[in-house]
């Protein structure tokens, strides 16, 4: 189980990023943090992921305080950030190194496969769309078999189609291992389609604000009665995480517009 | 000299069309080639005809013929011999010294504070006002020579390294240290592949300032080499020995300059065709 104690960040420049963020979150559990831009989720995600350390507080895993990157946490970043000078099928097995190369090429193979992109195995990285290499980005975290797999804004530099795509990629795979997802988003469709949990962020300092269980079952239907009803309520409560930080903002934006940001 | 590897930019930017595809492959190279064989042709003829005794500017023939005879008689291989040692020697040194140095300031900012600002300040310096205190150091023979070239290939290769490794792209890295990379596999893995292409870059420079410099050295007193050649050729009057070491330091200035792009080319097959066409 993965839990964050009272964690917050002040970067050496003095900016109060993140205050007193504490939550915990199940094995298996898909949950999104949504919140306006620079409102912590970023710095959030990194302090999971030990890539920062937080000024306050801790990140605990399976009950052990995670202090550096870890190896049952894995990490997609909004750009892929593939190597460019590895092949597509190396890129995936970059963090196999350790295994034996029979076991590392199943793995690539099989990675390679439920991605779709078995025919781009020796491809380069620059051969790739944007969202086929988002792809190998998420199979190359996802093949050490993390247990907790976070992501940031991962589909937010794609266009709508390819998104909405990925989005269903992404919780097949999620299906085969069940990992722990924390998933950063501004697209509020995305959080209902994707988590069971959703967080609200305010930002100056960044911390949660409201919490939403959608309880939707799965597979979700985004033209469902209740699927709008979600997404309504979280629109309502980031335009309420808005509205007490600064009213102008607040009247600007009619409620529910989702064009907070 | 190696500047030939730079004569591509043209072709890259025009984007011919799949019938022009034909023309601009083979038809476009041999225009560049028209001029020198117009102006060649042209003074062979000029002599044959008597225009001109061609004493001091000899035809194409007499320095084929000067050419031929010195590679028949084994001299040109025994300067070229000299000349290529020295070259290795100096760029050798140079590449180690330029890429230790670079790679550490590039990695570290306390050593780039440190050691920048001196070795941008000897880089001002032209090369070549080293030579007397070298010669008083070193001596006339091998050692200061290899050294001036050392001195040359040193610089680019140093400004290659430290810029390269300074700009290697931080969310790269990033992804090296969430697969819990330690040092060496952070080197091994990321910086070094990373580094690759501007380095094959430090190094074509570095070489071509390696054979600029050879000449300087070789030309501060030097019993064999091509630029004993070239002093020997001017004392004797004899250019079109000149012109025959001349083109022996073309020859093999392009040869070694396509050997680290052919050796490299393997490594670098990952890039955007369009960054290295010129291979
Ligand atoms: N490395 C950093 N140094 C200083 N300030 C930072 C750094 N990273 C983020 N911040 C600041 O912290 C706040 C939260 O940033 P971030 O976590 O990136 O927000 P989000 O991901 O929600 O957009 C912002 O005000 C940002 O300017
Ligand atoms: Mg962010």
């Amino acid at each position: 189980m993965l839990q964050l104690e009272g964690v917050g960040k002040t970067y050496p420049n003095g900016a109060h990023a993140l205050e007193g963020v504490s939550f915990a979150v199940e094995p298996g559990e898909i949950v999104a943090i949504v919140g306006g831009s620079g409102c912590g989720k970023s710095t959030m995600l990194r302090a999971i992921a030990g890539l920062d350390t937080p000024s306050r507080g801790r990140v605990v895993l399976d009950g052990a305080t995670v202090t550096a990157p870890h190896e049952k946490i894995g990490i997609v970043f909004q750009e892929p950030r593939l190597l460019p000078w590895l092949s597509v099928a190396d890129n995936i097995g970059f963090g196999l190194e350790h295994l034996p190369k029979a076991e590392r090429v199943a793995r690539i193979g099989e990675a390679l496969r439920r991605v779709g992109l078995a025919e781009k195995a020796r491809a380069w990285p620059r051969e790739l769309s944007g969202g086929q290499a988002q792809r190998v980005a998420i199979a190359r975290a996802l093949v050490p078999r993390p247990e907790v797999l976070l992501l940031d804004e991962p589909f937010s530099a794609l266009d709508a189609f390819t998104r909405a795509d990925l989005q269903e990629h992404l919780l097949d795979l999620w299906a085969d291992l069940r990992p722990t997802l924390i998933l950063v988003t501004h697209d509020v469709e995305e959080a209902v389609v994707l988590a069971d949990r959703i967080y609200v962020m305010k930002p100056r300092p960044g911390r949660l604000f409201e919490e939403i269980v959608t309880g939707l079952p799965r597979p979700r239907d985004r033209q469902s009665v209740r699927f709008e009803t979600a997404k309504k309520q979280v629109l309502a409560a980031l335009d309420r995480s808005l509205a007490r930080n600064s009213r102008d903002k607040a009247d600007e934006a009619p409620a529910g517009a989702g064009m907070w940001w | 000299m190696s500047v030939g590897g730079m004569s591509i930019a043209a072709d890259d930017i025009e984007a011919a069309p799949a019938q022009r595809a034909a023309w601009t492959r083979y038809a476009k190279p041999v225009l560049g080639l028209i001029v020198p064989v117009v102006l060649a042709v042209g003074w062979e003829l000029a002599v044959r005809f008597g225009l001109s005794n061609g004493r001091l500017v000899p035809p194409p023939s007499v320095i084929y013929a000067t050419f031929m005879e010195l590679a028949r008689a084994g001299e040109l291989q025994r300067h070229a011999a000299a000349t290529v040692a020295r070259v290795a020697a100096g760029f050798g040194l140079g590449v180690a010294a330029g890429t230790v140095l670079g790679a550490v300031t590039g990695y570290s900012s306390l050593t780039r504070r440190l050691l920048d600002p001196t070795l941008q300040a000897l880089r001002a310096i032209p090369s070549i006002a080293w030579v007397p205190l070298f010669i008083l150091w070193l001596g006339i023979f091998e050692a200061s020579k290899v050294t001036l070239i050392a001195v040359g290939v040193f610089f680019p290769v140093y400004l290659g390294v430290m810029g390269a490794v300074v700009s290697v792209d931080r969310k790269i890295v990033e992804v090296g240290r969430a697969f819990r990379l330690s040092g060496a596999g952070m080197i091994r893995r990321i910086l070094l592949p990373a580094v690759l292409p501007s380095y094959v870059v430090a190094l074509r420079s570095g070489l071509g300032l390696g054979w600029m410099f050879v000449v300087a050295a070789e030309f501060m007193g030097a019993s064999e080499g091509l630029g004993f050649l070239l002093v020997d050729g001017q004392q004797l009057g004899k250019p079109a020995q000149i012109v025959a070491a001349i083109v022996a330091f073309a020859v093999l200035g392009k040869l070694t300059d396509w050997l680290i792009v052919g050796l490299t080319a393997p490594l670098l097959r990952w890039e955007d065709r369009a960054r290295h066409t010129e291979a």
